[in-house]
């Protein structure tokens, strides 16, 4: 019978991947160090930290052979809990939370797991656990930079920005960019505007166009997708954009002037690295100008060789000490958002 | 003709050995794509059947995510017999959730046993609502469900991405998300129980909910006047409206009960996993995958019941491939194999037949004997 056949053909193929499947054992790790990264549900193409914090961690394996990495992805909020636990039940060495979002699931893990090593890229509510690394970046350091290149570039003299939530983390970025700014161009006036969104690109969309109708020539988002938006409208309006956190300039190659850049790439191999020297301790990291944990974006074509001198002079002055970015509302009385 | 059938050709033309065939070719298909990509199938499908058979963790952990999932595939399937589309199913299940979640908030300090069946309720009722509003365009004006529900799901998805602003909703830390919903709204298991049992910390009592239901629309369709109704309504509209039913009553009752149950499944899925609903950023696909989960349950409840199963243990192993270094896209690759050839396998009786019957054709047959006779 014909049937049979296709049965009897079927059932052999069910068979063969059953025995194949018997052989899937994976093989013995040794001495490695496994390293897990949990991501957000921006998943580990995302263009944004996600993906730089894999492709350090890539770069670590191949640099190191010492280190197994390997990355967990969360399609929903609901899967960020079991993909720690999928890393704790592999006996992983460390494993990294990637963003803020994971704060609420990594503490959990934390608290359950006391002798289980964490890592969580830019949260710092969990500093008070032993056994949790919280990798802040000093993003009022890039913000500075970036506002030094809006300050000199501005031809109109007023600059925008668009903020995606006013929290006393998110203000660094606005703080930093004016004053920024403000060193560059001390009678530059800077639009400011909270979106209160990090995903509505159609409000950054309208407040950049308002932006631009009030004289803006050049404006700074810190506002993730709502910062989509913010590029697609300086586009349109033929203004520049700077980028936040990673390169943006892929988004929009001839206005996104430059990007203030974590480079979560380096902190993640640093703690890794940390952890081979059993130099792995809780509480907060910060990476800044020092490390290489922020910059600004390798991208720098469509600014002037003026932008370029005053932004590598306004990075050693910070090295050399001679400049401190200001962390506070106080230090900083032109921030208005609240 | 008259031969009798073995008793593998009678099995083999039944819903259940075609689906059992199709999860096998899907199986197939996808260990296809693995040996392309360069992959040892061995390896990536014996992590897949690892992450979900190896310990009463890794099965308790499918049967968490599958919960969800039978909801969902249970208001497709519900839709289905009715004779409608309910490809709203992700909107319902937004609303419902995040009206849980509201009334989870809002109300926590209620005693679980209140505060439970109230956020179930509230759940139900704004998937009814969702729903029925489709179901209103669809009699009132005639606009195509399908057109006004995949609309209806943006708007769901949005209108719950502005409840989170809300600052008596979104969370106090900076997560973009709600708060989490009151401890007494959990359905977990106790602490205790969950780590004698050695279950998942997420273990919950979801799964029994997702029985009740599954017998509850078991019962409705197969047992009522009501059921029968919108049955009838689904065979054949017309033929039902002579007979005396109320067709459009059928198509909003119908569309709201889908409603409802998708609306259930959001609660589920918060009251058993996440706590919590973060903001948006793209469709989570609960409903859509209702969608999967009803034709591979060939929309019979307890069909439904087992694919929900399946397809949980599968996104929850699917989930590990990482691990191996193979891309979890695997397991959309199998599932969408599946309802393929779950959706063609009414081809394959065709063709079936079509082979038999080309000897002697039966209805020229009984022509021709006609002509005979009148000769």
């Amino acid at each position: 019978m014909n049937m049979k056949k296709i049965v009897a053909l079927l059932l052999a193929v069910v068979m063969v991947l059953g025995l194949a499947a018997c052989g899937g054992k994976e093989a013995s790790s040794g001495s490695k160090l496994k390293i897990g990264m949990v991501t957000d549900t921006g998943g580990v193409n995302d263009q944004s930290f996600n993906q730089g914090a894999w492709e350090g961690l890539q770069r670590l394996a191949e640099e190191d052979p010492t280190f197994e990495v390997s990355y967990l992805e969360s399609k929903t909020d609901a899967d960020y809990a079991s993909n720690i636990q999928t890393f704790i039940d592999e006996k992983y060495d460390l494993i990294i939370s990637v963003g803020f979002m994971l704060a609420g699931a990594t503490r959990e893990a934390a608290e359950a797991n006391p002798d289980q090593k964490f890592a969580i890229i830019d949260d710092d509510s969990n500093q008070d656990l032993a056994n949790v690394a919280c990798l802040m970046f000093a993003q009022e350091q890039c913000s500075y930079l970036v506002g030094v290149i809006a300050g000199t570039m501005t031809k109109t003299g007023t600059v925008g920005y668009v903020q995606g939530m006013v929290s006393e983390s998110m203000n660094l970025f606005g703080i930093g960019f004016i004053s920024g700014v403000k060193a560059a161009n001390p009678d530059a006036t800077v639009l400011q505007y909270n979106a209160n969104a990090f995903g509505d690109a159609a409000v950054g969309s309208a407040a950049a166009t308002e932006m631009f109708t009030k004289g803006a020539d050049i404006i700074y988002h810190a506002a993730g997708g709502t910062g989509n938006g913010v590029i697609n409208a300086c586009a349109d309006n033929g203004i520049y954009a700077i980028g936040v956190d990673y390169d943006q300039s892929f988004i929009a190659p001839e206005t996104v002037i430059s990007s203030a850049m974590k480079r979560v790439d380096n902190g993640v191999q640093d703690i890794c690295k940390a952890l081979k020297d059993g130099k792995f301790a809780g509480g907060v990291r910060k990476y800044s100008l020092t490390d290489g944990g922020v910059d600004i974006a390798p991208t720098t074509t469509l600014l002037t060789p003026e932008a370029l001198a005053a932004v590598e002079q306004a990075k050693k002055d910070i090295l050399d000490g001679k400049v401190t970015v200001p962390t506070t509302q106080d230090a900083c009385p032109d921030f208005i958002l609240k | 003709m008259d031969k009798k059938k073995t008793p593998l050709e009678i099995l083999a033309s039944s819903k259940f050995v075609h689906t059992l065939l199709s999860i096998i070719i899907g199986f197939a298909v996808g260990a296809l794509f693995l040996v392309i990509m360069g992959l040892s199938v061995g390896q990536a499908y014996g992590k897949l059947f690892q992450s979900i058979f190896s310990s009463i963790k890794s099965i308790s952990y499918c049967i968490v995510y599958a919960t969800p999932y039978i909801a969902t595939g249970l208001s497709v399937a519900f839709s289905f017999k009715t004779g409608v589309f309910n490809i709203g199913a992700e909107g319902q299940f937004v609303v419902g959730s995040m009206s849980a979640c509201v009334v989870g908030i809002l109300l926590a300090d209620l005693p679980p046993f209140v505060l439970i069946p109230l956020c179930f309720l509230a759940a139900a009722l704004a998937g009814a609502l969702w729903g029925t509003i489709v179901g209103i365009l669809k009699t009132r004006w005639g606009i195509n469900e399908v057109l006004s529900m995949i609309m209806f799901n943006w708007i769901a998805f949005f209108l719950s991405n502005y409840i989170a602003g809300f600052p008596a909703i979104h969370s106090e830390g900076n997560a973009e998300a709600t708060r989490n919903i009151s401890d007494n709204a959990r359905i977990l298991f106790s602490k205790d129980f969950i780590s004698r049992m050695n279950l998942c910390p997420t273990a919950n009592w979801g799964i029994l909910v997702a029985i009740v239901l599954t017998v509850v629309v078991y019962f409705i369709i197969e047992k009522t006047t009501l059921g029968y109704e919108l049955k009838a309504v689904g065979f054949n509209k017309n033929a039902a409206e002579y007979g005396g039913i109320n067709v459009n009553r059928s198509i909003l009752t119908s569309l709201a009960i889908s409603g409802a149950l998708a609306g259930i499944g959001g609660a589920l899925l918060l009251l058993g996993m996440g706590g919590r609903i973060s903001v948006f950023s793209s469709q989570e696909g609960y409903g859509f995958a209702g969608i999967v989960v009803a034709l591979i349950g060939v929309t019979n409840p307890f069909g439904v019941f087992a694919a929900g199963l399946f397809y949980g243990a599968m996104t929850y192993g699917g989930s590990k491939l990482n691990l191996v270094g193979a891309p979890t896209q695997v397991v959309s690759i199998i599932m969408g194999t599946i309802v393929f050839f779950i959706a063609i396998s009414s081809i394959f009786s065709y063709l079936k037949n079509l082979k038999k019957d080309k000897p002697v054709t039966p209805v020229k047959n009984m022509d021709a004997g006609k002509e005979d006779d009148r000769k």
